[in-house]
């Protein structure tokens, strides 16, 4: 009997995995290839491509036997696939060395500084959705209008406008001139460390605390960046939602509900806005990931204690460290974000299923 | 006199809309005024287009139009409000600011020139050699594509400047780095739709050589969108650049650069605003008409969107 099932055909082993398995592992492995160039990238940048890597470590005055002790650190004296294997493992267990210009370990200090860049990103995100998804869909539905017009011109400049320029003329006007928010920072000086740190991020630090006058000196503070970083985040939406509603508007299942005799707020909100949802979610995200480059320079006007700020100070003294784990980290939350939209649109669209 | 070249126009105007041309250099311009007459119907292109080339023309006729020289420090005139003698005040050196902002016309013309010189044929390259040849060599080089697009374009480039050293040169090369995989991706989708059409597999019937089909036969057909695409990303390479000028990562002093000239402004903020208003005040004009002229240019290669 036995041999009888052996000489049975064998099923192939690809089938028998379940057929939900596959393309997570193809997913993983894609994933796992991209971090992989990410990581050569950075060590590109980091090792090879400077003139004298040492020396921007060690700086150009230091004597040969320091300079010979970072080399053999560094792992600079073997060949550069072990530096590379070294590099890789240093990348992978969060050792980015240590960052000259704080003194602390690389990794402490991102510890410190994202979270306020993730609080002003968020705010600026909700600003930018909150703006940028109804002006969006107004666009879309008075096609052709002023009010079109007038959202397309809006991101049109949102597009091309320089933010640290914005961002300095909003400083000008709306502290220096009109004094209705807060200045550059994250709170009042004098409430600097008022509050236990719990999640790093002020707004709810302030509020765990219950100490309304920290948040409302936070919010005053951060009112201003996050709505530069929101208006160029709005720009974007307002674009993607209104080509995504005049795709679904002009679909027939838009006029069979018209004349089906519903309301044209049904028909907007309950029919067309709802199958935009999902595109919607990935431009949100993308858009979250372009707060960071945006972060960068807001964040140097304001003196934002973010990521941003720790990139800039770190660039401006080419502390190589620093910079390499900023640009690694912001690398992966790109992937990250990535990833998130694909599952989102596994998860919310019944299509690709 | 008038009736003359009222009717000289009229024949050179039937010569370039006559249905069946006679000769190649005919029906070149018949395209190109069939083009114009495309893009003059949308007048936001338009003045993109005659921002751009008053631009150029500002940088070139710079020494005429600026009223002294971007470089002399007066130091006794230093912060000035904005005067006769002072069109935008002076600077924290003394230095005329309106010249300074005419001279730095040329500066963002020769970074966001160079960028397009450089990235738009690597881009053209990569992009239709991957899309043609597919398999493994397609693979490759959209990973390599994918990993470079996975950086926010100003984080790369900082990064590829502050391991290059800040410089103008090292700015443009860092900004071209991280700028050419939009495009690669754009000519590889373009490829992958001519791939299949039926001239190419005539012209591979006839024996064409694969670089040969590739130069002289794809290219040329993904020429208009990315000359496109280019045009479009020429508004935030603008941008990139001004940002790494403001960071003192871009051009360096004493460069006329207006990112740079914003960031000095910015000690001087409170009492002397207009001198951080001007320069910024001409990246966004530049950056605009970018953005207009290729959203006109978009339009006009395909009318269908």
């Amino acid at each position: 009997m036995s041999s009888l099932t052996d000489l049975a055909p064998r099923r192939p082993v690809r089938a028998r995995l379940p057929r939900r398995v596959l393309p997570i592992l193809r997913g993983s492995l894609s994933i796992a290839l991209t971090l992989l160039g990410l990581l050569a990238l950075t060590f590109f940048i980091g090792r090879v491509l400077p003139f004298d890597p040492i020396a921007a470590v060690v700086g150009e005055k230091a004597d040969a036997s320091v300079y010979e002790t970072v080399r053999a650190r560094l792992g600079l004296d073997q060949p550069l696939y072990v530096q590379f294997g070294l590099f890789l493992r240093d990348m992978l267990s969060g050792n980015f060395g240590r960052a000259i210009f704080t003194g602390n370990a690389v990794a402490d200090d991102l510890r410190h500084v994202i979270p306020a860049t993730v609080e002003l990103a968020t705010v600026a995100i909700i600003i930018g959705c909150g703006f940028g998804i109804p002006f969006g869909v107004a666009a879309a539905v008075y096609r052709g209008r002023p009010i079109d017009h007038a959202v397309r011109l809006l991101s049109l400049v949102g597009h091309s406008v320089p933010i640290f320029w914005l961002g300095l003329m909003g400083l000008i006007i709306f502290y220096a001139w009109l004094g209705w928010v807060g200045g550059s920072g994250r709170v009042d000086i004098f409430y600097l460390d008022a509050v236990p740190r719990r999640t790093g991020m002020l707004l709810v630090d302030s509020l765990l605390a219950g100490d309304w006058d920290v948040f409302v000196s936070a919010f005053r503070h951060i009112i201003l960046p996050a709505l530069l970083l929101g208006y160029s985040s709005m720009a974007y939406i307002s674009r993607m939602t209104r080509s995504f509603m005049l795709d679904q508007l002009g679909q027939e299942y838009v006029t069979t509900a018209r004349v089906k005799g519903l309301s044209r707020r049904r028909v907007v909100w309950g029919h067309a806005f709802r199958n935009v949802l999902v595109q919607l979610a990935t431009i949100v995200a993308i858009s979250y990931g372009g707060l960071l480059e945006g972060a960068v320079l807001t964040e140097t006007v304001f003196a934002w204690p973010g990521f941003g700020q720790y990139l800039t100070t770190a660039l401006m003294i080419g502390d190589m460290n620093a910079v390499l784990a900023c640009t690694l980290i912001v690398g992966l939350v790109f992937i990250c974000l990535n990833l998130i939209t694909d599952l989102l649109y596994r998860f919310l669209d019944p299509r690709t299923r | 006199m008038t009736v003359q070249s009222f009717e000289r126009d009229a024949t050179f105007r039937s010569w370039l809309l006559a249905e069946a041309p006679e000769s190649g250099f005919q029906a070149w311009s018949q395209s190109c005024y069939l083009a114009w007459l495309r893009l003059a119907a949308n007048p936001l292109a338009v003045i993109g287009l005659v921002v751009l080339l008053a631009l150029g023309l500002v940088a070139l006729l710079a020494p005429w139009i600026a009223t002294h020289s971007p470089f002399e420090q007066v130091l006794a005139e230093r912060l000035q409000r904005p005067s006769a003698a002072h069109w935008l005040g002076t600077d924290e050196l003394g230095r005329d600011v309106f010249s300074r902002i005419v001279y730095g016309a040329r500066t963002t013309l020769y970074i966001v020139g160079l960028v397009a010189v450089i990235v738009g044929p690597i881009g053209l390259c990569i992009g239709t050699t991957a899309g043609y040849l597919g398999g493994w060599v397609e693979a490759l080089l959209m990973r390599i594509t994918d990993i470079f697009l996975s950086f926010p374009s100003l984080i790369l480039a900082l990064a590829f400047v502050s391991a290059l050293g800040p410089s103008l040169d090292n700015a443009i090369i860092a900004i071209a780095l991280s700028s050419w995989p939009g495009i690669a991706r754009l000519a590889r989708a373009e490829t992958l739709t001519i791939r299949s059409s039926d001239y190419v597999d005539a012209v591979r019937v006839m024996g064409a050589s694969t670089p040969r089909i590739i130069f002289r036969h794809v290219m040329p057909m993904c020429l208009p969108s990315v000359v496109v695409r280019v045009t479009l990303s020429m508004a935030s390479v603008a941008l990139t650049a001004a940002g790494l000028g403001f960071l003192g990562l871009g051009a360096q002093p004493p460069t006329p650069e207006w990112g740079a000239m914003l960031s000095t402004a910015r000690q001087y903020l409170l009492e002397h605003w207009y001198l951080a208003a001007m320069p910024g005040l001409a990246i966004l004009i530049v950056s605009l008409a970018f953005n207009l002229f290729g959203d006109g240019l978009r339009d006009m290669l395909n009318p269908r969107s």
